[in-house]
């Protein structure tokens, strides 16, 4: 613990790692209670944070501060909130390794999955994935770091909505209740809600897991077909969550939570948002390569369906919509086609999960 | 390293008994005792929210389970006056609730008092009785007596019961991070968890311990085993306390963990059997009874909070596997695993231990006849599983060194949050299970039945478990190459594991194929009357039966190994 930082002011200060879209508004949101440390990996980020409260198009509170030292945030800071892409979450982890302690609490704000391969191998040269190659961010913390008090933070929480300060709510989910309480004390205001969850990696997998569903609700949309078919598909794509979620450790209450059902339809409904987008655009007949191209932040769903389809080709579970999806994205499939195949496919039991 | 057996014996860490901690224990006994009964006094109150209701509530239940254990489960070991002394707890409890003048101070005093006199009663109860003279006797007797059993069976000659070419270290062999073990025994408190397949191994393990040369471990053990004497003399000289199974009642729980953490906190070094009870499947436990392990971790909370920060006051948990060929209890225990009625509350005591004559006869056998047992001691760890380096400091999964007082921390300062402890609890078991299968020994005879059951559940794979164990032994033969081809891929998976450090084999592994087959058919299982395995005349393999076959396959279970076939 740094005495300094206790002295020099009696608040605690909180760290955020990742300055993108979604760790911004969270920082700003922190910031309106308390004193925020950020970090950003480039120097001239952190410059322009500290001089013009500034960077890549992104207003920052004034009385948040930058580093892009990796020690600093973690001596200075006990509770540090990790929202960095999926893609770059094993590297920031190694990253702040050497420095977090056990007495660090550790909450994360990223929905995607990471892999844990044998040497040499990459996404694209195994065929199937066993479940304890896979890892959610949370597990990704634990196995990289000697963090062990850590949480996610997931829901219906668009970046943009969030940044005009308009109501909403959220879950951090723990297994330990005091990572919860301080999730809850740091976020909640009259505005934002803040729920518990005890079961982090089916909060976890709620929050990857729409994303593909996401990916699908674009592609409707691209077709240009309409609320019964966005209706059949959030529902469908409900049940495929259940599946996939309970088949990868977490629990079917938590689907129908806020991070599940309620981050699903806002997903499916919202426009803007990057899964969407790469559905839509595939429907509307562009490749992948040329709209990953000029997308500025990942959209982690896509990342999402290889990993699910692998994890597929070790289980005996079928997940039609995540199977095709992958077909239309890697294997050229129309998404017509694909289309047609799920309205045949022999799902006809409404509910067979509860 | 790993393969070499320690066999001379090791200096005493603590040549004066006196420094011995269960000695300082035992010498303090009556205060320690009241101690554990007045911190259990505090548990329980804290847990009732000291509301007479809640607590009266559960003196009633308390009450309510006793009774119905004296009428109808009662032991040996029982007190003479069990029946009357909750005869009084029952009219104690009667009167203050007649009593309506009471004010509610006046009535929490007198619940209070009921309460006390409880776990006054169980401290005692499980307080162990540790005399340093029998404990001398034992130690003597079980390396003396047996060597010459051991001697008399293997050296021919006239003068083989006084020969010292044998000793019991070649019948038991210990083998793992035994220096470390004695190391940190010096330096903190040591938490040893070991698998428990017999009941067996409390004696043996109690043999270990002063064979490192470490001073006495306290450990729980099973009431029941003091019912028979010659086991409640051994327990009592090994520095036993006495857990009941029976007694499932708060006030008795809380007063047990009590006695475990405050001992800890002691200094003791304990024991515990994490899987509670022995395994009934064969399997390595896989799933650990948590409650005296959370008092580990509790005591080492408390340590920090009272400032024990140097090593002096750190708990060091240090898993043991127990390798067997055979296992005495084997049939009675698999039957307990299959039968649906062994959910029973109050299982049978009806097993091969339950006469001292049979123990002897046992011994005998086990001395005299070839079937030879290891125990691994793994690295130890802290209470959250790291591992420690040579002077004791927790390092993180990079090597880095890390303070293990700041998992209790939050804002700076130790405090206590229960429900942490009870994550930390379970973290710390599912790391014991990943020790245990990595430090296990693979034996011949664990490398023949595994193979043979998965071969002969392959054949029937309609079949579930229990119609595959009913299969008539006489309709089961395996043709003797086949077998051997199978063994040989289990073998060289088991081999691949090794590698990655992920699992221990037996020396005697390292021959060819066919010795390695013969080796394990001679062993596994070698006592039992109808043999999991053999080879019949025409060379085929066979099982005479099923059930033992599938408990000493279980020995290799969640090792994937299944994958094979």
């Amino acid at each position: 613990m740094d005495m300094d930082s206790k002295n020099s002011s009696n608040q605690a200060v909180i760290g955020v790692v990742g300055v993108g879209s979604f760790g911004t508004v969270i920082a700003n949101m922190l910031a309106e209670k308390n004193q925020v440390l950020v970090y950003a990996r480039k120097e001239e980020v952190v410059q322009e944070i500290n001089e013009f409260h500034r960077a890549q198009n992104r207003e920052f509170e004034a009385s948040i501060r930058a580093t892009h030292d990796p020690e600093e945030l973690c001596t200075r800071c006990q509770t540090i909130f990790f929202m960095v892409p999926s893609s770059g979450f094993q590297e920031v982890a190694r990253k702040f390794a050497p420095f977090l302690q056990p007495y660090h609490l550790v909450i994360h704000g990223t929905k995607g999955l990471c892999l844990d391969l044998p040497e040499g191998k990459d996404l694209d040269s195994v065929k199937s994935i066993n479940r304890n190659r896979i890892l959610t961010m949370s597990e990704v913390l634990q196995k990289e770091t000697v963090a062990v008090r850590v949480g996610c933070l997931a829901g219906p929480n668009i970046s943009k909505e969030l940044a005009l300060s308009q109501p909403a709510a959220t879950v951090i989910a723990s297994k330990f209740n005091e990572v919860i309480l301080e999730g809850q004390r740091l976020l909640r205001t009259e505005r934002f809600q803040v729920y518990g969850n005890s079961d982090i990696i089916g909060v976890e997998l709620s929050g990857v897991l729409k994303n593909i569903i996401a990916i699908a609700a674009g592609a409707l949309a691209g077709l240009g077909l309409g609320e019964n078919a966005k209706g059949l598909l959030i529902s469908r794509g409900m049940v495929e969550m259940v599946h996939l979620s309970k088949a990868l450790g977490g629990s079917v209450k938590s689907i129908f939570g806020l991070a599940g059902v309620g981050d699903l339809v806002t997903t499916c409904n919202s426009v803007n948002s990057r899964n969407f987008t790469v559905g839509y655009r595939l429907a509307k007949g562009e490749k992948l390569a040329s709209i990953l191209e000029d997308m500025e932040e990942v959209a982690e769903g896509i990342n999402t369906v290889k990993i699910i389809k692998g994890f597929l080709e070790s289980a005996d579970l079928r997940a039609p919509i995540t199977e095709n999806l992958y077909r239309v994205l890697f294997e050229e499939l129309g998404i017509e086609e694909a289309l047609q195949f799920l309205m045949k496919y022999p799902f006809n039991v409404d509910v067979d999960f509860v | 390293m790993e393969e070499k057996y320690i066999k001379h014996r090791y200096e005493p860490i603590l040549p004066s008994k006196d420094e011995w901690p269960v000695v300082k224990l035992a010498r303090e006994r009556k205060d320690f005792v009241k101690k554990v009964s007045e911190k259990a006094q505090r548990r329980i109150l804290h847990q009732t929210a000291n509301i007479p209701e809640i607590l009266k509530e559960e003196l009633e239940t308390t009450l309510y389970r006793e009774k119905l254990r004296v009428k109808q489960n009662p032991w040996v070991v029982d007190p003479d006056d069990d029946a009357e002394f909750w005869g009084k707890v029952k009219a104690s409890l009667l009167h203050i609730s007649q009593e309506n003048k009471l004010s509610d101070a006046q009535r929490m005093k007198e619940y209070r008092e009921i309460l006390e006199s409880i776990t006054t009663r169980y401290a005692e109860e499980i307080a162990s009785n540790f005399k340093h003279q029998h404990y001398k006797f034992i130690r003597s007797v079980v390396t003396f007596g047996f060597a010459r059993l051991l001697n008399a069976a293997r050296v021919k000659g006239f003068k083989s019961i006084f020969s010292n070419q044998y000793s019991l270290q070649d019948k038991i062999q210990i083998t793992g991070e035994t220096d470390q073990l004695r190391d940190l025994a010096t330096k903190g408190t040591i938490v040893m968890v070991p698998t428990h397949f017999s009941n067996l191994d409390s004696i043996l393990i109690g043999w270990i311990i002063s064979v490192l040369g470490l001073p006495p471990f306290i450990y729980g053990a099973g009431l029941n085993l003091f019912n028979i004497s010659i086991f409640a003399y051994f327990m009592d000289a090994l520095g036993a306390y006495k857990v009941d199974r029976r007694k499932k009642n708060l006030v008795y729980l809380e007063t047990l963990k009590t006695y475990s953490k405050e001992a800890i906190q002691f200094g003791c070094h304990s024991l515990f059997f994490p899987g509670g009870t022995r395994s009934r499947s064969g399997m390595i436990e896989s799933k650990l009874k948590l409650g005296l392990l959370s008092t580990a971790i509790e005591a080492q909370r408390n340590n920090y909070q009272h400032g024990h920060d140097d090593l002096h006051g750190k708990v060091f948990i240090v898993p043991v596997t127990i390798n067997y060929h055979f296992v005495l209890e084997a049939p009675s225990l698999i039957r307990d695993y299959l039968s649906i009625t062994g959910q029973e509350r109050y299982y049978k005591e009806n097993d091969e231990f339950s006469t001292s004559y049979k123990i002897s006869k046992f011994l005998i056998k086990f001395f005299t006849k070839g079937s030879d047992i290891s125990v691994s001691v793994g690295k130890a760890m802290d209470v959250l599983g790291n591992f420690v380096n040579e002077n004791g400091e927790s390092i993180d999964q990079h090597g880095r060194v890390i303070n293990p007082k700041h998992y209790f921390m939050s804002n700076g300062e130790v405090n206590i949050d229960p429900q942490r402890e009870e994550e930390y609890t379970q973290m710390l078991g599912k790391r014991i299970v990943e020790e245990f299968h990595r430090i296990n020994r693979v034996f011949s005879s664990h490398l023949v039945a595994f193979t043979a059951f998965e071969m002969i559940q392959a054949k029937n794979s309609k079949l579930d478990l229990f119609d595959l164990i009913r299969l008539p032994e006489e309709e089961i033969s395996i043709d003797y190459q086949e077998f051997k081809a199978a063994c040989q891929r289990v073998y060289d998976e088991i081999m691949r594991l090794r590698e990655q450090g992920k699992i221990k084999i037996a020396p005697h592994m390292k021959q060819g194929m066919d010795e390695i087959i013969a080796h394990g058919l001679d062993n596994v299982g070698m006592y039992h009357a109808k043999r999991p395995l053999i080879r019949n005349k025409e060379g085929k393999i066979v099982t005479e039966d099923m059930s033992l076959l599938y408990f000493y396959h279980n020995r290799l279970h969640g090792y994937g190994l299944e994958k094979l076939f």
